[in-house]
């Protein structure tokens, strides 16, 4: 047998691999049987493809999307008029927990991070995902863990306990049943996936770039899922940590938020929101990212002071990480924590704001057209401009506390996270369309929508501003007469139909563009980024040969020829690793085939988290199941190696 | 592709395999570390947050643990980076023989750092639903019980396959150095826990 040390200096070269003999529709054949999914339901289970994934997160998380949706035109069904009785209080406790909690877990995070997986191999020219099947595991995870919230919803035993889940509402004294178990334990499910697509991305973009596509060349929707899937990973172990102690306070007894035993309830607030102010940012920076991409190829010139923009996306995910008390003026703090809390959130504007300077002076610098993407970034920036200063306003203690808990509130960040993160999603959706499915999406349709929902969503929010300062409270189920807050409710509730049929419209849209939309050309926007030179959709390789890229633009750079290298194996899934800051070709790497076993484990998982609400004991039996499949998905499933290194 | 290709640089002769920030797994576990740690921070935070309100720490009229079983075990742990390093230099040359007689000593260690930390459980002189201090310091330890343990089933797991054909695989090699790297973080990450468990409740009485 060779040794170690010799297999490491000689690789074999009698393989097939790409390069000028072995090109084009041969090259495509042997690439695409190497890259293929197993047949059947179980190969389709096994796909460990980064565009199956991304895909089933962006579907899921609509479908999520809708439920929640649902659940807002109950409540302002509820709202429209005073004294209204359609729904009991509790009941309007239990929607307004799940509608928050799946907008937030289960919608926002999850779409952009679906966004992201989809999207970000084929933008830096590489041939899959780091960890494929870490990032397969994670979407079953999240998969069950909202279904783990919907099924308990619709038993009856969903929580009640608002997004936020504040003991002692939450904990053993007040928090009876299951409810708060089963929100604490959906908490942890989705911070496991995200935790691990957060991992994916970041060692994708920072090995696996196309060769030449150095740091400072990165689309900026990179660099935005850099600096995004970096606060996952430093935001997200403080909710996992913090849910699982309130868990351990219902479960085994434990102290954390009693105060009668020196705990502390203000403990679970800073924990919370030292994940969940960042956690804004991580659905609002991913979407400056598709607002970005939109809006350098619809203004047809490069964006403006690239590097200013970058630096506030590296800023604001920094300066996120500082704002979380800011939720918390109403508990009491010290006159120093206000000013610097204060100061910290004002601050926090001032790299957004230059963001949205550098893209009207790309819009003013180029030769902008007007077609549904461009129309959601400009909704975007006229609403998220308002949310903005809104939110710069609250930033003052005395206005937060007069504020605090209110219509306001309410308004203000509906306006930053739809603003701010659903319209751009929803101009995202309609500029990779064509990528994802490879047909257009209706154009007469698409503008309808966007007017109706653009036009819809500022009747059914903008009142609420009113509402909030003559002093309507959040999460109370009805409203008396005769305080002035019959018109701005009702108003709200116009609007929110208005958006409810808008979506409805762009899911017609999607729906019918996917069955019999316009046939879409490789670079049907005349996009200049690198997921524009694969076909649409992309091959399961994405690309035939990798790409060398030699500006921030290359497909505008182009000409007719790309060029690329060339020498990687066709027979077994091999990527290309490249050095982190100058992306030189550095190693081969081989990437994983489909398994069974991220499904499995997560089962295994799944079981054990399950188990673990009703008793302690199932998370020291449940590991035994998790260990063996993770085991298994590890282990080398051939006796002896391959001459070269496979993942199988 | 829709262009026609432009042929550059052939990559066939690049290694299959690299040590350190040139591996990709290495980023994933310095991604899983980050993680980790930030649990850990996060722990810590609470800790403080909790002595913040209290008059002394331990809280009267609770004794400190005992601290025989968590010296001995910091000793242990601290000791075995000795082997650690040894299986880590090892792998970077390639040596796959001492490897795999190396291997069986880490596993045994952890072990013996296993049944260490089922004394320390016992040394804590308070349960975790006592107050909010004993739960503090039962997740301190827990949390970090359950590093070791997953290190352990890692490391037994990696032993099993280095005996293998697949041993002389350097990807395996480059998995054996993480493996390392790894450990490492583990017992770094035991230091503050270890002083915030057993010193700073004696030291503010």
């Amino acid at each position: 047998m060779t040794s170690a040390l010799e297999k490491a200096k000689a690789p074999p070269t009698n393989v097939p691999r790409d390069g000028p003999d072995l090109t084009g529709a041969e090259l495509d054949d042997k690439l695409a049987k190497t890259w293929s999914n197993p047949p059947g339901f179980i190969g389709w289970l096994s796909s460990v493809d980064h565009k199956d994934i991304g895909r089933r997160y962006i579907i899921t998380a609509l479908v999520f999307l809708a439920l929640a949706g649902l659940l807002a035109a109950v409540i302002r069904l509820q709202l429209s008029r005073p004294g209204n009785d359609f729904i009991s209080a509790q009941r309007y406790n239990e929607i307004f927990t799940m509608h928050g909690t799946t907008m937030m877990f289960l919608f926002a995070v999850p779409v952009m991070q679906g966004m992201q997986i989809y999207l970000t191999p084929l933008m830096l020219g590489t041939r899959s995902i780091a960890f494929p099947r870490l990032t397969a595991f994670s979407f079953w995870m999240y998969l069950a863990g909202g279904s783990l919230l919907w099924v308990a919803f619709i038993l009856n035993i969903g929580p009640d306990i608002g997004w936020f889940a504040y003991p002692p509402l939450s904990g053993p004294q007040f928090g009876i049943g299951k409810r708060a178990d089963i929100w604490a334990q959906m908490v942890t499910f989705t911070e496991i996936a995200a935790l691990a697509v957060a991992v994916s991305l970041t060692a994708t973009i920072l090995k696996q770039r196309a060769p030449g596509m150095t740091l400072p060349r990165m689309p900026i929707f990179a660099w935005a899922t850099l600096v995004t899937s970096l606060m996952v990973i430093f935001s997200m172990p403080s909710v996992a940590l913090t849910s699982s102690m309130l868990l351990s306070d219902r479960l085994v007894g434990t102290q954390f938020f009693n105060p009668a035993e020196r705990g502390d309830v203000l403990l679970w607030q800073h924990l919370f929101w030292f994940f969940a102010h960042p956690e804004v940012y991580i659905i609002f920076l991913p979407a400056t990212g598709f607002v970005s991409e939109i809006v350098a190829t619809f203004s047809r010139r490069s964006i403006v002071v690239y590097p200013i923009i970058v630096l506030s996306l590296v800023a604001t995910g920094i300066l996120a990480f500082g704002l979380w008390v800011h939720h918390m003026f109403a508990t009491g703090l010290p006159r120093v924590g206000y000013s610097f809390y204060t100061a910290a959130s004002i601050a926090v504007s001032v790299p957004t704001g230059l963001q949205i300077f550098a893209w009207i002076a790309t819009i003013w610098e180029g030769r902008p057209k007007m077609q549904v993407p461009m129309l959601y970034v400009i909704a975007f920036i006229i609403t998220f401009v308002i949310g903005g200063l809104t939110g710069v306003i609250i930033a003052a203690v005395p206005l937060d506390l007069q504020l605090h808990d209110t219509y306001f509130i309410v308004a203000h960040f509906h306006y930053v996270l739809i603003g701010g993160a659903v319209f751009p999603l929803l101009g995202a959706i309609t500029y990779w369309f064509p990528k994802f499915t490879g047909r257009m999406m209706s154009d007469a349709l698409g503008k309808t929508s966007f007017w109706m929902i653009f036009l819809g969503f500022q009747l059914a929010f903008f009142p609420m501003h009113i509402a909030g300062i003559y002093g309507m409270p959040r999460r109370v189920y009805t409203y008396p007469a005769g305080m002035g807050l019959e018109l701005p409710n009702l108003l709200s509730s116009i609007g929110s139909a208005v958006v409810a049929a808008a979506v409805l419209l762009f899911v017609i849209n999607m729906v019918k563009s996917v069955l019999a939309g316009r046939k879409a050309k490789p670079n049907p926007w005349g996009a200049p980024g690198l997921e524009w030179v694969t076909s649409c959709p992309p091959p399961r390789y994405n690309f035939a040969h990798i790409p060398v890229v030699e500006s921030r633009t290359p497909l505008w750079d182009a000409g007719e020829t790309m060029q690329v290298i060339h020498g990687l194996r066709v027979e077994d899934r091999e990527l290309l690793l490249t050095t982190v800051l100058s992306a030189e070709p550095d190693v081969r790497e081989p990437s994983a085939k489909p398994a069974p076993w991220p499904l499995i484990a997560a089962i295994a998982v799944t079981v054990m988290f399950v188990c673990s609400i009703f008793s302690p004991w199932a998370v020291l039996f449940g590991t035994v199941p998790a260990t063996v499949a993770l085991v298994a998905w590890f282990w080398p499933k051939s006796p002896v190696p391959d001459p070269e290194p496979t993942i199988s | 592709m829709n262009m026609r290709p432009t042929f550059t640089r052939d990559v066939a002769e690049l290694p299959t395999h690299a040590f350190s920030y040139r591996s990709l797994t290495w980023w994933g576990i310095i991604g899983f570390m980050v993680i980790e740690g930030v649990a850990f921070a996060m722990a810590i935070a609470a800790y403080f947050f909790l002595m913040s309100q209290e008059q002394s720490w331990a809280p009267q009229p609770w004794e400190p643990p005992s601290f025989v079983a968590g010296t001995l075990f910091t000793i242990v742990m601290l000791l075995s980076e000795i082997p650690n390093t040894m299986v880590k230099k090892a792998a970077e040359s390639y040596d796959v023989g001492r490897v795999r007689r190396l291997m069986p000593w880490i596993v045994a260690i952890g072990v013996l750092l296993l049944i260490l930390r089922g004394f320390e459980f016992n040394s804590l002189n308070i349960l975790w639903y006592e107050n909010a201090y004993g739960s503090i310091l039962w997740t301190l330890l827990l949390l970090h019980t359950v590093h070791i343990g997953t290190d352990w089933v890692d490391t037994v797991v990696l032993w099993r396959l280095m005996k293998t054909p697949h041993g002389e695989e350097p990807r395996r090699l480059v998995d054996t150095d993480e493996n390392a790297l790894y450990w490492r973080f583990v017992w770094l990450t035991w230091l503050p826990i270890y002083a915030l468990i057993y010193w700073v409740p004696r030291l503010f009485r």
